[in-house]
């Protein structure tokens, strides 16, 4: 047991995979990860499609912008960087990406929610590879990465540890001890995004808890360091998260203002009845799938240059 | 206390400091092992741990859900954490944060609540964790451990370090009675076993904690009426060691449980559904029964709660009466 350890380790050190991927290619992921959620809460018939897709940008850049440091083929590797999506009702979301990743077959995804899948409505930890804590019950996920933070500063290692929250998740009193308690051990190895789509169950943000805001503010006075972006803008994701690596003595917090449903006009929180925590009819997806293409090829149609050199024409 | 003074047992350490003072024994042989705590150090005894290990014992304030949440992260990145604080603020503050992060994904986090039971005596029923065997317990993949005395405890922190999977150990306030010989490395604690302090065929007294040593007075008392009883100290509440359980059912026909803790969801309610499993049998319960306490001293609580050797007795010959009726 102990041999084969040792011989996978060595095998990891040199196969580590960290994906990046030109901007315009992180795009095109991104566009097909969030026909991916479409399908597969549409299948699954309940699920939080809006809530995953307003994180995809995010997720894909993360996993696949060079940022994340982590190797599918051997998910308990000491040194990998973690990721805790902590929002866990985002749990589609996630799965397309560690799919994506290949720490799982595509084929996997259509049996999310289905009886005997390790694809659960919420993630559990040990079902399925590459999710480092079962979640769902929100407002644990930062405690449990500060937790895997001070492990690598007690064992010596330079693994990065990454958590995505809700802005309805802040509500939660946790939220803010862990807020305190990672300041106060200057975890520079502990990053947050707290996806901002500024929608939560039952209506938005400003008039469930309208004092969570001013936000940004609130995480400063913990004496966090703040970048706030566009969570739809992928130069915006990459820049913030290479420029939380540069920072010392102090955990970081990246508020990404998002849309909940990435501006898919079915989603929209102002103009339809859409309900956090439903999913989308046949016909609904069927739309929502070619307003997203409609999305992607206008883009690419912007970027004409980009889009050539990612297809390696 | 006085209880165990009539039969000669001599007063011992607390089981709070007993505990204290083995994890700090641990630490030195084991530096994967790191306490976190919720500003009550000096109170569980972890205070020793972080005289001797300051560099793996995290100060988490007066917020036990991130306490536990961070145990959980320390534990799923390889570490052996330590969670302890009063039992109530841990159990009762932190239930989410543990099913969540420890009983659920089944990591290796040991959590110690003191303060348990009411012979915490004044500082009232805010402080006093009554219902914590019960929240433990309900745990799938926890193991709950309640020891009894000062050596044992010492053994049932090492079990507890040994054992790989979530483990909930109770210790108490008060100096407690001895029970045991050695320091620690010579008591039989094996987890899910129960000990056998004393042979009898007339009736059975499972105990726990400082019920213990209350326990070995009553069979002393019922002896003078001519009731043989054997007495057991069930360290273990989950997994309940069913076969000596099962054994004391079959070969004395009566059993009384005593325990600190409220009967709803205790050891009598494990013992009860046991002896019901498997061989039904009269058996009586000595425990609080559906209340909250007060401040007073830790005798006067236990008498009037009815956790005395005596009323061990009474619920002895009561099920006793009762058996082959």
């Amino acid at each position: 047991m102990n041999q084969h350890n040792v011989r996978t380790q060595h095998r990891v050190q040199s196969r580590v995979r960290t994906p990046s991927r030109p901007a315009d290619q992180l795009h095109e992921i991104a566009w097909r990860l969030s026909r991916e959620i479409i399908e597969m809460t549409t299948k699954a018939g309940s699920g939080h499609p809006s809530s995953s897709l307003s994180a995809i940008d995010i997720l894909t850049v993360l996993y696949f912008g060079g940022i994340l440091h982590y190797d599918p083929d051997h998910p308990d590797w000491p040194n990998r960087d973690r990721f805790i999506m902590s929002k866990g009702h985002a749990a589609p979301g996630l799965y397309v990406a560690l799919a994506e990743a290949g720490y799982f077959s595509k084929d996997l995804l259509p049996t999310l929610r289905q009886f005997g899948s390790p694809l659960e409505g919420h993630p559990v930890m040990g079902k399925l590879a590459g999710v480092e804590a079962s979640t769902g019950s929100l407002g644990q996920g930062l405690s449990i990465g500060l937790g895997h933070a001070l492990a690598a500063r007690l064992d010596k290692r330079n693994y990065r540890v990454y958590v995505m929250i809700g802005d309805g998740e802040a509500d939660q009193g946790q939220i803010w001890e862990a807020a305190m308690a990672a300041a106060k051990y200057k975890v520079d190895n502990l990053t947050c995004i707290l996806d901002h789509n500024r929608y939560q169950q039952t209506g938005p943000v400003s008039q469930i808890m309208p004092t969570l805001m001013p936000i940004n503010k609130k995480w400063e006075a913990f004496n966090w360091a703040v970048f706030e972006i566009d969570g739809h803008d992928i130069r915006q994701i990459l820049d913030a998260f290479n420029r939380t690596r540069d920072v010392h003595g102090q955990p970081q917090i990246i508020i990404a203002h998002t849309d909940k449903g990435r501006f898919l006009s079915v989603f929209n929180q102002e103009k339809t009845s859409h309900k956090h925590g439903v999913t989308l009819t046949e016909d609904e997806a069927k739309a929502a799938l070619a307003e997203l293409d409609q999305q992607y090829e206008q883009y690419a149609r912007e970027h004409p240059s980009n889009k050539d050199k990612g297809k390696g024409a | 206390m006085g209880i165990g003074q009539n039969i000669g047992l001599k007063m011992g350490k607390a089981t709070r400091d007993a505990f204290g003072e083995a994890l700090k024994e641990l630490g030195s042989e084991n530096r994967n092992i790191v306490v976190v705590d919720g500003d009550v150090g000096n109170s569980t005894r972890t205070e020793y741990f972080l005289e001797a290990f300051p560099d793996r014992f995290f100060q988490m304030g007066i917020a036990e859900s991130n306490m536990v949440s961070v145990a959980s992260g320390l534990a799923a990145a390889g570490k052996s954490p330590l969670v302890a604080s009063f039992a109530v603020f841990l159990l009762d503050n932190a239930y989410d944060q543990i099913r969540m992060g420890i009983a659920f994904p089944n990591l290796n986090v040991k959590l110690v609540g003191s303060h348990s039971g009411i012979s915490i005596g004044e500082d009232c029923p805010s402080q006093m964790a009554i219902e914590d065997i019960a929240l433990a317990t309900e745990f799938p993949n926890f193991t709950v451990l309640v020891p009894a005395d000062e050596p044992s405890t010492r053994a049932a922190t090492r079990a507890m370090f040994d054992h790989q999977g979530p483990v909930y150990l109770r210790t108490g306030r008060p100096k407690v009675p001895v029970i045991y010989n050695g320091n620690g490395t010579g008591v039989p604690f094996e987890i899910g076993k129960a000990n056998q302090l004393r042979d009898g065929n007339d009736l059975t007294i499972i105990a726990c904690g400082i019920m213990v040593a209350a326990a070995l007075e009553a069979a002393e008392e019922l002896r003078q009426q001519g009731i043989e009883a054997r007495v057991f100290d069930m360290h273990t509440i989950k997994p309940l060691d069913q076969a000596a359980v099962e054994r004391a059912a079959a070969e004395t026909g009566a059993i009384v449980t005593a325990e600190e803790h409220l009967l709803e969801g205790g050891l009598g309610a494990a013992v009860a559904r046991c002896v019901v499993e498997k061989k039904p049998v009269p058996v009586e319960f000595v425990g609080i029964r559906d209340t909250y306490a007060q401040s007073g001293s830790p005798e006067q609580l236990l008498e009037a709660y009815g956790l005395t050797p005596a009323n061990i007795v009474e619920s002895a010959l009561k099920a006793h009466s009762r058996k082959n009726r």
